[in-house]
């Protein structure tokens, strides 16, 4: 295992207008892992997902974000990509009238500028789209119409893994890529990020339920409650949590203090 | 939040580019209109009687008008007196014969525009009439055209070479009496570009006219005269440009379009004249009567323009669908920004049976832009099955511009069908960062979600001007969201 870690998140404090949620976040990712963060409605996982990839509004108040080493909090969101970060949205936006694979290969091109690579033409970039999309079981015909716009549910949340398949980032970040999607729906996205796992990438899980992690199977499982990390464990811990609640370990926890 | 505005006004704050004027020689007349300044003007063009006539009959109409007031649109009052109504470059010699003998200074203008007048920069596919103030200074591939029996050269050339055309069909669409910036151009009109095909022909290149205000305190009044005959087709494309000044300069023009039996003109505009700086001082008033006659069974007229400059655009192409199947078609991009202002639509009068007509409009406001889509739909009682369908969409950048709607419809025969769409959004902060989120930047992530927005506007443009009013939206937007 490559001992630098991809993500290191220390103590971070982040709010909104004022309002903390998260109280001190600490969280350690290393290549070939996969972290899952669960947690009730409200925790504050969404947050994290939203501070990480870099969303105007919210307010830094405390801690630092290593990514690859470098402080990733003082790049804009588009660097972040560049430099290999994906967020799969919770709610993937539609943009009308611009064409899903027009979009697509702006994206990868800016990967690649940023890289010094050369850009790729069309024709190019759709062989590496065609090989891709097998991966999704994704129609064609999704790809010849405009970002999301009219896709169902299940076929927005296909579309991200789909984009995360073409853009290969280094540390993916799944933002309740379940929510949703019904049990197939599931399947496919869960086998799309399982094929994509590498020994040097990384995946970062937010789920509020336990089903998803049936499917994608985490190193490690943190819950989040109330800007938290109350506790951290195995993939034994999604399932302990699904068998007895959040109120367990809320409880467990007030008991503590 | 705050960094979104900062954004909005960096893509404001970008400069107007064509602004530069050009040092020539002029001859002008002096500021002020009475019916001498219409004689003058007429003699100095070696006018017949006729037209000396038509020009007076129509001042003398437009003294009895008052400015109208109804538009949606805040301007001082304009001093029409104040006004020079007639410049022209000096010419070096007699009148130039070739466009060898124009003045190298007014080619390197329309050089530096873009618009290439020699022979051997030309554009490919696109004859030129490249106005400058009141006169054409060139038209290019005139003789390719000419062996087609495309007639294509200024409006004083046409006066003169072909005085049955331009009798029989000057103020046909557009009296003089139709309102009172019509009236006025007709009184003082200086040059403007004649079209003719004849029947059966489709013109083999794009037909292009690009206007340029150069003088200071000089309105442009031209006028433009398109006419397919019988089973003709032509495609024409109207460039604008202004230098920046900190006055406010008029520029009321009138187009005429007559499409013949079958006959199909389709007529597409990239304005760009000045828009005023940040602050809303400057630019141009571009108040314009546009109107194309279907008159012949199964013609067809499209209007596409796509409106990024003026302080204040004021103007409705219009079609009047008098033939039995006719078509009139409406592509509208209109963007306001900064303070300017923008008034325009189009009125679809179906008069014919069977006549069909569609307009799609886009407005899209930044800044403290305001932006009004007012449109028409006249369905008359011979207008049997006449269809029309109207799609009308805002799009807002910033909390401090505005999009207005004024659609008027009036049916009068019931077995049309009318149908109008409407939606207004502003673009999206949650768009801007789901772009971001896949490495594009925000400047590029504005100009995607507006092109998307106006994809289908663009494709009806010729495609050669499709990429450059592409790229002339993003200039206009540059800095506008995030």
């Amino acid at each position: 295992m490559n001992h630098q870690p991809i993500l290191e998140i220390k103590n971070l404090s982040a709010g909104v207008e004022g309002k903390q949620i998260l109280k001190g976040v600490s969280l350690t990712i290393y290549p070939g892992q996969v972290h899952a963060v669960m947690g009730p409605n409200g925790s504050g996982k969404s947050t994290l997902a939203a501070v990480l990839a870099g969303r105007d509004g919210y307010d830094i108040t405390g801690g630092e974000v290593l990514y690859n080493g470098k402080d990733l909090l003082d790049l804009d969101p588009e660097e972040r990509a560049r430099e290999g970060l994906f967020l799969a949205f919770q709610y993937p936006v539609e943009i009308p009238g611009v064409n899903s694979t027009y979009f697509l290969k702006a994206a990868y091109n800016e990967i690649r500028k940023h890289r010094g690579e050369p850009e790729l033409d069309a024709i190019d970039f759709l062989a590496l789209v065609k090989d891709k999309m097998k991966l999704l079981e994704l129609k064609e015909d999704l790809l010849k119409r405009s970002v999301n716009e009219g896709f169902s549910g299940g076929e927005k949340k296909r579309a991200e893994i789909f984009q995360m398949a073409v853009l290969e980032p280094k540390l993916a970040i799944l933002d309740e890529t379940d929510s949703g999607l019904d049990i197939d729906a599931l399947k496919v996205v869960s086998q799309g990020v399982n094929a994509l796992k590498r020994p040097d990438n990384a995946q970062l899980v937010i789920t509020h339920y336990q089903r998803l992690l049936n499917f994608i199977v985490p190193d490690f499982v943190h819950v989040l409650v109330d800007g938290y990390i109350v506790k951290t464990g195995g993939k034994e811990l999604a399932l302990e949590l699904e068998a007895k609640g959040y109120d367990w370990i809320l409880k467990r926890e007030t008991a503590k203090v | 939040m705050s960094t979104a505005t900062e954004t909005i006004e960096d893509l404001v704050k970008t400069e107007y580019k064509y602004g530069f004027y050009t040092d020539v020689e002029t001859e002008s007349a002096p500021p002020g209109l009475s019916e001498e300044t219409i004689r003058m003007i007429s003699r100095k063009k070696s006018e017949p009687e006729w037209l000396t006539e038509w020009r007076l009959k129509a001042y003398r109409h437009w003294i009895t008008l008052s400015e109208p007031t109804w538009q949606k649109a805040h301007h001082e009052k304009i001093d029409y007196q104040a006004i020079c109504y007639f410049s022209q470059p000096k010419p070096k010699k007699d009148a130039p014969k070739s466009l060898d003998e124009v003045d190298p200074k007014l080619l390197e203008t329309y050089e530096k525009l873009g618009i290439p007048l020699r022979e051997r920069g030309r554009l490919a596919g696109v004859a030129v009439d490249a106005i400058f103030d009141s006169v054409s200074v060139g038209t290019t591939f005139r003789k390719q055209l000419a062996e087609k029996g495309v007639i294509f050269c200024s409006f004083t050339e046409a006066v003169h070479e072909h005085p049955e055309l331009v009798k029989k069909y000057l103020g046909s669409v557009v009296p003089y009496t139709d309102n009172y910036y019509a009236a006025l151009n007709s009184a003082v009109f200086t040059d403007g570009s004649f079209c003719y095909i004849p029947k059966g022909v489709r013109c083999p290149m794009e037909l292009s006219t690009y206007f340029r205000i150069n003088a200071a305190n000089t309105g442009q009044f031209e006028r433009t005269l398109i006419i397919a005959d019988e089973g003709a087709q032509v495609s024409y494309l109207e460039g604008c440009t202004a230098p920046m000044r900190d006055e406010n300069q008029l520029h009321a023009a009138v187009v005429e379009l007559v499409a013949l039996d079958r006959g199909e003109i389709k007529y597409s505009t990239v304005q760009n004249w000045y828009p005023g700086d940040e602050k809303g001082v400057g630019g141009i008033y571009n108040f314009v009567t546009k109107r194309g006659l279907c008159k012949g069974r199964h013609s067809k007229i499209t209007w596409t323009q796509v409106e990024t400059g003026s302080a204040i655009t004021w103007k409705y192409p219009s079609c009047i669908l008098l033939g039995d199947h006719s078509v009139g078609e409406f592509y509208s991009v209109a963007v306001t920004n900064n303070y300017q202002q923008a008034d325009t639509g189009t009125k679809m009068v179906h008069i014919g049976k069977n006549t069909r007509s569609t307009i799609i409009s886009k407005g899209i406001s930044a800044g403290h832009g305001q932006n009004s889509y007012r449109g028409l739909v006249k369905i008359h009682k011979s207008a049997a099955n006449a269809r029309n369908f109207s799609q009308c969409d805002s799009m807002l950048i910033g909390s401090q511009c505005g999009a207005h709607t004024f659609p008027y419809i009036e049916v009068k025969n019931t077995s049309a069908s009318v149908e109008h769409e409407a939606s207004t959004s502003k673009i999206g902060e949650d768009q801007i960062f789901y772009c971001n989120a896949r490495g594009i930047a925000t400047q590029d992530a504005v100009n995607m979600i507006v092109n998307g927005f106006c994809k289908e506007v663009f494709k009806e443009l010729p495609m050669e001007f499709a990429v450059e009013a592409q790229k002339l939206l993003g200039v206009s937007l540059e800095g506008s969201v995030g």
